[in-house]
């Protein structure tokens, strides 16, 4: 007869113990660590909000000689090329991840997959350098000067693609930062799709249903959700690149109605002026553009699980 | 049972703080600095050479002038470095004391077709009409003026800038500012500035890139890399009227007339400077240090390896193109740390 040792039951509770407050430690060390993060970013951004009050968010200014600061620029930098690079990247993501669950050969699917897994790998300041040393350079003598030929004299969207031929600008980071986030959203697709049950697919092919009215009518409504996590994920990095849009940006303060102008973001501006920032005005507004990031990326996560709730009602009901 | 040898890992870890401690104790009379980037690579040279010669290190951090005078303010560095000096009042308020430690140039750099290096010339308010986007192509009457000899295409111009904060860009607005009263209402002069037209690209790299290829564009980097990497420079009209050629020689030109004897803590900055030889877009840059140390050792030790750098350190400044101080300068440098670096009333340097 097996009976259990006490003193071993005893122990085990104690470590059970132990165990539960260490999960719950490290959990609250993450709540800890962001409320800190919060705390010094709204402390740190007080002056240059007080001093600035909304204006802060609203004018298009930033000129350390006079000490006058607006966020406009980068907000617009920010958003703008996150948009870019969006629109770029989730149907090739889309494209990648339904090719390697649906159709790929099965000897392509390892590659495929490792490459895209690798390309996640590659540090961002890599993709920098590329971009300003390959790619801008190729833009700007074959792509850019197509566009303002051919689309720039279109009313309202050649308006979008006016002005000299830079090679690097507002464009160019949103092709560079798409590259940069595809294989976190191919990846997350491709393993959302994997969790389709096999079952489902075959009783739409059963039914005489082709490759693509399966993909259209199983796999997609099945991988809502995790499709729209994927997307966000590459969103919050899009948002927060740094050193790769800084070397393709252009780095102006100014909001331009082409594409092709130069322009900043938020997380450019910040690394490309806090280590010479002099002044108490200067480096809070930096650091207030710092909370403004920080609550545009909050925003992009409570609008997606607002998303995600109203998608599982749907699927519940 | 006992997994532990409790007395075992007492004298492991005894044994590793000692260690430490030791550790700590060798690298105390290191030399701590942090500062400005542009002169990071000659510190670290010096720094290299003054180890072998004394076996005193210099752990100098290049986190920009911004961070240089924070650090120094913190009292976490033994001395700040910065690409702009200090105003008397500023330092007076802080306890601190700055002097000149190594000059640089800043030279402008153009990619127009048919123009070589040395051929453009350019004045202080041409340059700064291209930079407020007043200028705008090539073959402009006010750049024909100047060149009448040469054949300039008119190519649209696009002005080139450091997007990063630097010393660089404040040499360069601080220039176009002095030369040109519309550019001082409408951008001024600072590390970063509100460009009205242009591209901005990071680093001197980035610029040197940036105007390789585009066509038509103007830049500005540091000498050093306009020489090595054989851009097209432009030559620049002086105060005293004079075209003159970007080289170490313009550069101390330019720090040999400027007035620092007449200025206080000197607080001079190089650019638009009298003399028939001066480049005018040259800079010095600068080391903070506290006028009374609560600890004078540390000071005196970095007021050391800043001696043996003014005398020893030329030739090797020279190779990575940057310009040693002129030896009138040097010598009213000596006297000021010796009149007003002291602690407990005795100076903490003298010359031996």
């Amino acid at each position: 007869m097996a009976i259990i040792d006490p003193r071993h039951a005893a122990r085990q509770l104690i470590y059970e113990k132990a165990f539960r407050s260490a999960t719950l430690a490290a959990a609250m060390l993450v709540l800890l660590i962001l409320g800190g993060v919060a705390v010094s970013l709204v402390r740190g951004a007080w002056p240059a909000l007080e001093h600035f009050g909304f204006g802060f968010v609203t004018r298009e200014i930033w000129n350390p000689v006079t000490d006058e600061y607006g966020a406009l620029g980068p907000i617009y930098g920010t958003l703008v090329t996150s948009l870019i690079a969006m629109l770029l990247a989730v149907p090739t993501a889309f494209g990648i991840a339904l090719f390697l669950t649906e159709i790929c050969p099965p000897v392509l699917k390892r590659a495929i997959g490792t490459a895209v897994e690798l390309l996640a790998a590659v540090p961002s300041i890599i993709f920098g350098i590329w971009g300003l040393f390959v790619l801008a350079p190729k833009l700007q003598r074959y792509v850019q000067p197509w566009l303002i030929e051919h689309i720039g004299p279109i009313p309202l969207v050649g308006r979008l693609f006016q002005g000299p031929p830079f090679g690097i600008g507002i464009l160019t980071a949103g092709i560079v930062l798409a590259i940069m986030v595809l294989p976190f959203i191919a990846a997350t697709m491709r393993d959302v799709f994997d969790t389709v049950p096999a079952m489902l697919k075959e009783s739409g092919y059963g039914l005489g249903a082709t490759t693509w009215e399966v993909i259209w009518n199983v796999v997609v409504p099945h991988s809502r959700v995790g499709m729209l996590g994927g997307i966000m994920l590459g969103l919050g990095r899009a948002l927060g690149e740094t050193m790769a849009v800084t070397f393709v940006i252009g780095n102006a303060h100014r909001i331009s109605a082409s594409l092709l102008a130069p322009g900043t973001t938020i997380s450019s501006a910040i690394a490309n002026e806090f280590t010479e920032a002099v002044g108490d005005l200067y480096t809070s507004s930096l650091i207030a553009l710092g909370l403004l990031l920080f609550l545009i990326t909050f925003a992009v996560i409570a609008i997606a699980q607002a998303m995600l709730r109203r998608l599982e009602r749907r699927v519940g009901s | 049972m006992q997994f532990f040898d409790v007395r075992r890992v007492a004298r492991i870890i005894g044994g590793l703080a000692t260690g430490v401690m030791l550790c700590a104790g060798a690298g105390a009379i290191d030399i701590s600095g942090a500062g400005a980037t542009f002169p990071y690579p000659i510190y670290a040279k010096w720094a290299d050479a003054y180890k072998k010669s004394t076996g005193v290190g210099l752990n100098y951090q290049s986190i920009g002038s911004g961070g240089g005078i924070k650090q120094i303010k913190a009292k976490t560095v033994t001395f700040g470095a910065s690409d702009m000096p200090l105003k008397p009042d500023d330092l007076k308020a802080a306890g601190l004391v700055q002097f000149p430690m190594i000059i640089g140039g800043v030279v402008p750099v153009v990619n127009v077709k048919g123009v070589g290096g040395g051929q453009l010339q350019l004045d202080g308010p041409t340059l700064a009409s291209i930079y407020l986007g007043e200028i705008a192509k090539w073959d402009d009457p006010r750049i024909k003026k100047l060149n009448p000899k040469l054949a300039l295409p008119g190519t649209a111009i696009a002005p080139v800038y450091r997007s990063d904060g630097s010393g660089t860009n404040f040499l360069f607005s601080d220039y176009l500012s002095k030369t040109s009263p519309a550019f001082k209402t409408a951008v001024g002069a600072n590390t970063s500035v509100q460009w009205p037209v242009g591209i901005g690209a990071k680093g001197n790299e980035g610029v040197a890139n940036m105007t390789t290829q585009t066509d038509g564009a103007i830049g500005y980097v540091e000498y050093a890399y306009a020489k090595q990497n054989k851009m097209a420079f432009v030559l620049l009209t002086n105060k005293a009227g004079k075209a003159v050629t970007p080289a170490s020689e313009s550069f101390q030109a330019a720090a040999a007339n400027a007035d620092w004897t007449g200025t206080d803590s000197y607080y001079v900055i190089l650019t638009d400077q009298a003399g028939a030889a001066s480049w005018p877009i040259t800079g010095a840059s600068f080391i903070l240090v506290y006028a009374h140390p609560d600890d004078p050792a540390p000071l005196g030790e970095a007021l050391k390896f800043f001696a043996w750098a003014y005398k020893d350190g030329g030739p090797m400044a020279a190779e990575l193109d940057y310009v040693p101080l002129p030896p009138a300068l040097v010598a009213q440098v000596k006297k000021t740390w010796a009149a007003a670096i002291t602690a407990n009333g005795h100076p903490v340097w003298s010359e031996k």
